[in-house]
């Protein structure tokens, strides 16, 4: 458990960087986790090059699906959006830096499955998970 | 009798689970019986006892096993029944839970007898295995659906209940406990008031029957629904009490073996009580579980379990409340069961949860299959520790303990 509240978890959920609303926005999405409550919106400005210019997330849950947001939004900023769409849970897991079961999984990928939803449209997001 | 008549130590040994380490050198502190409750030695060594000696089908069988097992399945029925001061053992039927109890009378009562337009009234405080049921029933059906608020003491406003009851409801189906707040709502005072009006009344007993006597003819309860699982029996068995008269008009559930006296290649004839609701073959070692669960529960003896239980809950409240930044909801101790729920300043109850379990604590965390009522507290999930007859002041000081390392690590 100390080793899934690691510092860093904490940090991004206290104080996070990419917390709020873009508006307006080029690409935007919300989901929630029926599971625990929690939910989460996405919001994207994309440059004329294709790359990632703005994101922020908001909404509210655990530390987990919170500080994974935050850390997802640090890492996608800059990137295109079929970078976007090449990610998998291992490279949320990776970010997180931490081994998670599988109630809490649901957390971790709740901010990637919604990020994805809105870059690729609900149903090939929800494939790609399954598939990633 | 008092809680020194409970010899907790002693009720301990009985649940071989409660020596569990959950991590090395850390032993399970289960707060959660709510969700469902451990199983002591008896009831486990029943299960085993009846598959190593007596597994057979029952009914209809004539070798002795059969026998044997159709005796001990209909035995557990009186035992069940006995413990719930039911008349007759054939107005309970073994369902899988309460929810299918429930499901079982809204498909049957309620597809046979309403109407569009009919009202059913359930409260701001139900499960969902006491909303959706109707919520579904009344789409097919076009019914309208009222709700008993919650007061903000967590109790049901039992005046805006009068006045509901001016509408002419069919039946009142609510919670005898909830399983959230831990209310004990008044149901006897709720069933005579539903009756006054012409209504039928469905008692979700899932919490309130493994908790205190629930005496089902002093209560006049139309029908009562609870699980086996709540109660230190096995999960998958579950009873449906019903008023016989009642039982006898309703249309059967599920069609198949048993429940059928005569088939026919385009028809049937519908077996009697409680047969009729029970097709195909049923859980018959949970049922001889159950028996096993309700034995102990009636050899503790219930009215010293409901004591021990709102003593370590007026204990817990207490200590819960000295904590900076945590809020519990609900009634005061007087009102409840032993259920405390609570909500932690900046932490998600997930979260509280998780860094419990590092020190072997379960709680519970989320909506508890109540969205609805969590919406009305304004807040998206909370966190729930539930105690029963083997929990522990120590345990309690644990969980108390566990929260301040929560705040701690957030803070």
């Amino acid at each position: 458990m100390d080793d899934l509240y690691r510092e860093v978890i904490i940090e991004h959920y206290k104080n996070p960087s990419y917390r709020g609303e873009l508006n307006p926005h080029d690409i935007t999405f919300e989901d929630e986790n029926p599971l625990c409550g929690d939910h989460l919106r996405v919001d994207l400005r994309v440059g004329e090059d294709g790359c990632i210019k703005e994101c922020a997330f908001s909404g509210h849950g655990c530390a987990i699906s919170q500080a994974s947001a935050d850390l997802l939004m640090e890492n996608i900023l800059g990137k295109t959006l079929d970078d976007v769409k090449g990610m998998s849970k291992e490279d949320v897991l990776d970010l997180l830096g931490i081994e998670l079961g599988p109630v809490r999984l649901k957390c971790a990928l709740l901010s990637l499955k919604v990020l994805k939803a809105g870059v690729y449209g609900v149903a090939q997001a929800t494939d790609s998970l399954v598939g990633g | 009798m008092n809680v020194k008549d409970l010899d907790i130590t002693r009720i301990r040994k009985d649940f071989p689970i409660l020596q569990r380490e959950v991590h090395p050198g850390v032993r399970l502190v289960y707060l959660d019986s709510t969700a469902t409750a451990q199983k002591p030695s008896s009831v486990l060594e029943a299960m085993d006892h009846f598959y190593r000696h007596s597994n057979a089908n029952i009914h209809r069988g004539v070798h002795t096993l059969a026998e044997e097992a159709t005796a001990d399945y209909e035995d557990a029925r009186q035992t069940v029944a006995n413990f719930i001061s039911a008349k007759n053992a054939r107005q309970l039927i073994y369902t899988r839970n309460t929810t299918e109890s429930i499901n079982l009378v809204a498909q049957t009562w309620g597809r046979a007898n309403l109407k569009e337009g009919d009202l059913v009234i359930l409260t701001e405080m139900e499960h969902h295995s006491n909303l959706v049921p109707w919520q579904m029933l009344a789409a097919e059906r076009n019914l309208r659906l009222e709700f008993i608020p919650i007061t903000s003491d967590g109790l049901l406003d039992l005046d805006v209940y009068q006045k509901l009851l001016q509408l002419q409801p069919r039946m009142v189906a609510f919670t005898h406990m909830s399983n959230v707040l831990g209310t004990i709502n008044p149901a006897k005072t709720i069933i005579q008031m539903a009756h006054q009006v012409g209504a039928l009344t469905l008692v979700d007993g899932a919490q309130s029957v493994p908790h205190f006597k629930v005496d089902v003819t002093d209560l006049d309860a139309d029908f009562l629904a609870f699980s086996a699982h709540k109660m230190v029996g096995p999960t998958g068995i579950g009873i449906l009490y019903g008023r016989e008269e009642l039982l006898q008009a309703m249309p059967p559930y599920m069609g198949g073996g048993d429940m059928i006296r005569k088939v026919f290649l385009r028809s049937f004839v519908a077996n009697e009580l409680p047969h009729k609701f029970e097709a195909g073959t049923p859980a018959i070692a949970e049922a001889i579980g159950f028996r096993a669960a309700v034995n102990y529960l009636t050899h503790i003896g219930m009215n010293a379990i409901a004591e021990h239980e709102h003593r370590l809950t007026a204990y817990a409240i207490e200590r819960l409340e000295e904590i900076p930044g945590i809020h519990v909801f609900g009634p005061d101790a007087g009102h409840k069961g032993g259920v405390v729920s609570f909500a932690t300043d900046g932490v998600h109850p997930h979260d509280v949860a998780q860094v419990l379990d590092s020190d072997g604590i379960a709680i519970r965390a989320g909506h508890h299959c109540a969205m609805p009522l969590h919406e009305k507290l304004k807040i998206p999930a909370s966190s729930r520790a539930s105690f029963y007859l083997y929990n522990t002041q120590a345990e309690v000081d644990a969980l108390v303990k566990g929260l301040y390392k929560v705040i701690k690590l957030f803070k």
